[in-house]
């Protein structure tokens, strides 16, 4: 190579208080082209990244832009630089409209038209067929959406090196094309970009080459060709991946035929439509559908976190009133959010009072868990789901995603549920975690615990879900069992008839 | 992974105060090496009591640390605070005179009622305070604003306008001193609230649910918390010490004067919790940081006065040094302090290391 490379990273370190998060890690990324970093939870990407973009200083290294050593003392330094991202979670003000919140921070001077930029972000988004206007508040908007919106404000800023952290997380498969239209474009304008996902199938999709991670330190860089998923996947967990196969393979998904556990006929909630629905004991299904398809909400209302307006619920046979969550838990059903960060975590409480939160309140405001059996509980899960924390005293905000996800599940575990709603479990967590997760919610069935899976994987719902309920436009559309669970069915169902002429 | 840990990792969170107070004693007795005695002086009625700076530091305190406690909590649950707490404490206080007005004789009996009266009616405005914030969402500062504005107009007119006197042993007893105990009295109640705080964290949910709401509120109501509820809670805690710190205040002159009765106290009981090292955004909290805050504010006001400053300048004087504190306190300086200790520890090493090699 004679010419210098857009964006050398050169033996980065980064040291948090025990733990060395990034050691002597390379980067090299070529413009032009879409490069995946890979690893697993904890496995240093985050870290590389935010140092990249002057979140965290490097205890060592060097980064070099375009042949030039720069220093990144700050987010500024970073934009400057060119180098702009667009994290996994959104970090824009839903209180702001989405035009000030593409130009916030930017402004050269103190005097802006606001038309000038409003108008300016109207014709970027609709440019990149973003469904937003610039002057509707971007907390209006869906998450993907805001996501979009992200984007496009990295976009106008003319950046040389775009960093994509997850950002395919909360978007549909149409929102998804979108993005990776958007990116093949940017590519041929010579942009590189740093794609992180964990989406598996995306980094073939898109990407040119692959750097893979694993525990702070580098395993290798790949062209895409060269590395077969299977293999990718065993370089990111350090082990040969047998199990990953077997789970889908051998593991027999047992459709339950036991005692139905809870029914609900004309259920609805300030956010679901009335629907009818039941789960037996000890069966797995899943909600399945796009985007705001209302499968979050349905389950919600299951769980009374919305305000529910009607229906008759029965548990066991029997009638019951569920309006609040804790009714849902004191009739034994438990729920694990989609929002880890904010519907699941607390997060400066320790991992050990976050494991005995629901537990704590189950028993009541005037019977403290002691902090003995606290600390109990707190090892017992610890070790049973292989969570990876300092201590049980760490606070759960500094565990990596998927660990957290793994205490919020201990967290249900611990109140003994009857029924597990598990919202997007697997969401922006590793492929090791995921297949944890799987298995845990194989076990649970078989020890005789109802489950609902959701997941925007479809292949991960077909892997453990022995029923899926279809959902379209808020409405259950279908119901898919046997045979007629694979992928081809399902999209068959999600689009349903006039799927053509849908928006 | 250094097994040394910095003065700031031994002290935890209450570092500033402690350090704080611990700055306030030196320059003390380097200013006067007698400062802190404690003599046994003969009060009024004969009593063998306790007296000197230290002691009316410590009592003088009283009523700001019993306040700071119930701060603590509102702060942590509703992430902000109630600036009412000295217009109620004035009509906890009016109620209190009011109710030994109307008996013939005071006695033991009827000052637990006057107390008992004093405490409901501190607790109704804690919870109409509560209600605001917790069912209709209003921030705090906003919502306790009303009773702040109005709190001592009901407080006049409840005695009718007047600032009546009542004169007892017993409320001797509960401002001041109880016969045979040399240690004033508001001190040791200050020490048994936070034995009951101490209980209430033990033997309820409140520290683990208060936490969480302030924390997380969406998250805790999905884990079943009646998030309402803890809110409206901790301003009925609140009450209780309202109701404690204005009886004190009354019992020490015998009388109420809704004007004056624990006047600008609210914002010492915020600070307090602030110098305390808890976050006035809500969530973790720790209840000893913000009595030790609230005798650092105290010993500030009480050095000030010894020095003879006159009482006019003493609140610019508080001022500074409050800056100094809340400045060295923030996350900027501690970041900036952080780094620098382990710079030096870094440096520290490699320079051991050096030598090592060149030893060798």
């Amino acid at each position: 190579m004679q010419e210098a490379s857009l964006l050398e990273l050169r033996g980065i370190e980064k040291r948090f208080p025990g733990v060395l998060a990034l050691n002597n890690v390379d980067f090299t990324l070529q413009s032009g082209e879409i490069h995946a970093l890979m690893g697993e939870n904890g496995a240093g990407k985050s870290t590389l990244i935010k140092i990249l973009t002057g979140v965290y200083p490097m205890d060592g290294g060097s980064v070099t832009v375009e042949g030039k050593k720069v220093h990144i003392a700050s987010p500024q330094d970073a934009q400057n630089n060119g180098i702009s991202t667009v994290y996994q979670e959104i970090t824009l003000c839903p209180n702001l409209t989405v035009a000030e919140n593409m130009y916030i921070g930017r402004d050269k001077g103190l005097m802006v038209k606001q038309k000038d930029y409003e108008k300016r972000a109207d014709e970027i988004l609709s440019q990149l067929q973003i469904p937003a206007r610039a002057r509707q508040q971007l907390g209006n908007c869906s998450l993907a959406v805001q996501q979009m919106v992200a984007i496009a404000r990295a976009v106008d800023m003319q950046c040389k090196v775009l960093i994509l952290d997850e950002p395919t997380s909360s978007l549909d498969d149409k929102e998804v094309n979108m993005l990776f239209s958007l990116m093949r474009d940017l590519k041929a304008r010579g942009v590189g970009i740093i794609f992180v996902t964990h989406f598996l199938e995306q980094v073939y999709e898109v990407c040119d080459r692959i750097t893979v991670l694993r525990n702070g330190e580098l395993v290798g860089e790949y062209l895409v060709e060269d590395l077969p998923q299977v293999q990718l996947v065993a370089k990111m967990m350090g082990k040969e991946l047998e199990e990953l196969n077997s789970l889908s393979e051998t593991e027999e998904k047992k459709s339950a035929t036991g005692e139905t556990f809870y029914e609900a006929e004309d259920l609805s909630s300030s956010a679901a439509f009335p629907f009818n629905y039941s789960i037996k004991k000890g069966e797995v299904n899943g909600f399945t559908g796009l985007l705001g398809s209302g499968r979050s909400e349905s389950v919600r209302a299951i769980f009374g976190a919305d305000k529910v307006n009607s229906g008759t619920v029965k548990v066991k046979g029997k009638p019951v009133k569920i309006n609040k969550p804790i009714d849902a838990m004191k009739n034994g059903i438990g729920y694990l959010a989609e929002d880890r960060k904010r519907d699941g975590i607390i997060s400066e409480l320790s991992v050990r009072e976050n494991i005995i939160l629901a537990m704590q309140v189950m028993k009541g405001f005037w019977r403290p868990i002691s902090r003995s059996e606290q600390e109990a509980f707190a090892d017992e899960y610890i070790k049973a789901l292989n969570i990876k924390t300092a201590s049980r005293e760490t606070p759960i905000g500094s565990l990596s995603g998927g660990n957290q996800q793994k205490v919020i599940l201990a967290r249900w575990l611990l109140t003994h549920p009857e029924y597990l709603i598990l919202d997007e479990p697997t969401r922006g967590i590793d492929v090791g975690t995921k297949l944890e997760i799987q298995k845990l919610v194989l076990k649970l069935a078989e020890d005789g615990v109802s489950v609902t899976f959701i997941s925007s994987e479809v292949e991960e719902m077909l892997r453990t879900c022995s029923r899926l309920i279809v959902m379209r436009d808020r409405h259950i559309v279908g119901e898919l069992t046997g045979s007629d669970l694979n992928q081809a069915q399902v999209m068959k169902t999600i689009a349903g008839g006039e799927a053509k002429n849908n928006e | 992974m250094s097994k040394k840990r910095s003065i700031g990792q031994i002290l935890g969170p209450l570092a500033i105060p402690l350090i704080a107070i611990g700055i306030l004693v030196i320059f003390n007795l380097i200013r006067d090496p007698e400062f802190f005695s404690i003599v046994i002086k003969h009060n009024n009625d004969g009593n063998a009591v306790l007296a000197g700076n230290l002691i009316s530091i410590v009592n003088g305190a009283s009523e700001l640390a019993i306040l700071a406690m119930g701060m603590t909590i509102v702060t942590a649950a509703c992430g902000g605070q109630d600036i009412s707490v000295g217009a109620a404490a004035a009509i906890a206080g009016s109620m209190f005179v009011k109710v030994l007005k109307s008996v013939q004789e005071i006695t033991g009996v009827t000052v637990v009622l006057a107390f008992l009266a004093a405490c409901v009616i501190a607790m109704i405005f804690g919870a109409f305070n509560g209600t605001l914030v917790a069912v209709f969402k209003i921030q705090p500062m906003i919502a306790t604003l009303i009773l702040y504005t109005c709190g001592r107009s009901i407080a006049y007119w409840i005695n009718g306008g007047a600032t009546p006197s009542v004169e007892s042993s017993i409320l001797n007893a509960w401002g001041s001193f109880i016969p045979g105990i040399p240690i004033p009295t508001p001190v040791l109640i200050v020490i048994l609230m936070a034995i009951i705080f101490g209980l209430l964290f033990k033997f309820t949910s409140l520290r683990l649910f208060t936490q969480s709401v302030g924390i997380n509120e969406s998250a805790a109501k999905l884990n079943g918390i009646n998030a309402t509820w803890i809110k409206l809670l901790s301003f009925i805690i609140l009450g209780v010490c309202v109701a404690v710190a204005g009886t004190i205040g009354v019992s020490r002159l015998g009388l109420i004067n809704h004007e004056t009765l624990l006047l600008d106290v609210e914002m010492d009981t915020i600070l307090a919790v602030a110098i305390g090292g808890n976050s006035l955004g809500g969530g973790r909290f720790r209840l000893s940081g913000s009595i030790i805050g609230a005798y650092v504010i105290q010993m500030l006001t009480i050095t000030l006065y010894a020095m003879k400053v006159p009482s006019t300048d003493v609140k610019a004087y508080k001022a500074i040094v409050i800056v100094i504190l809340v400045v060295i306190g923030s996350p900027v300086v501690k970041k900036k302090f952080s780094k620098f200790v382990g710079d030096l520890r870094r440096k520290r090493a490699a320079r051991s290391e050096n030598s090592e090699k060149g030893a060798a």
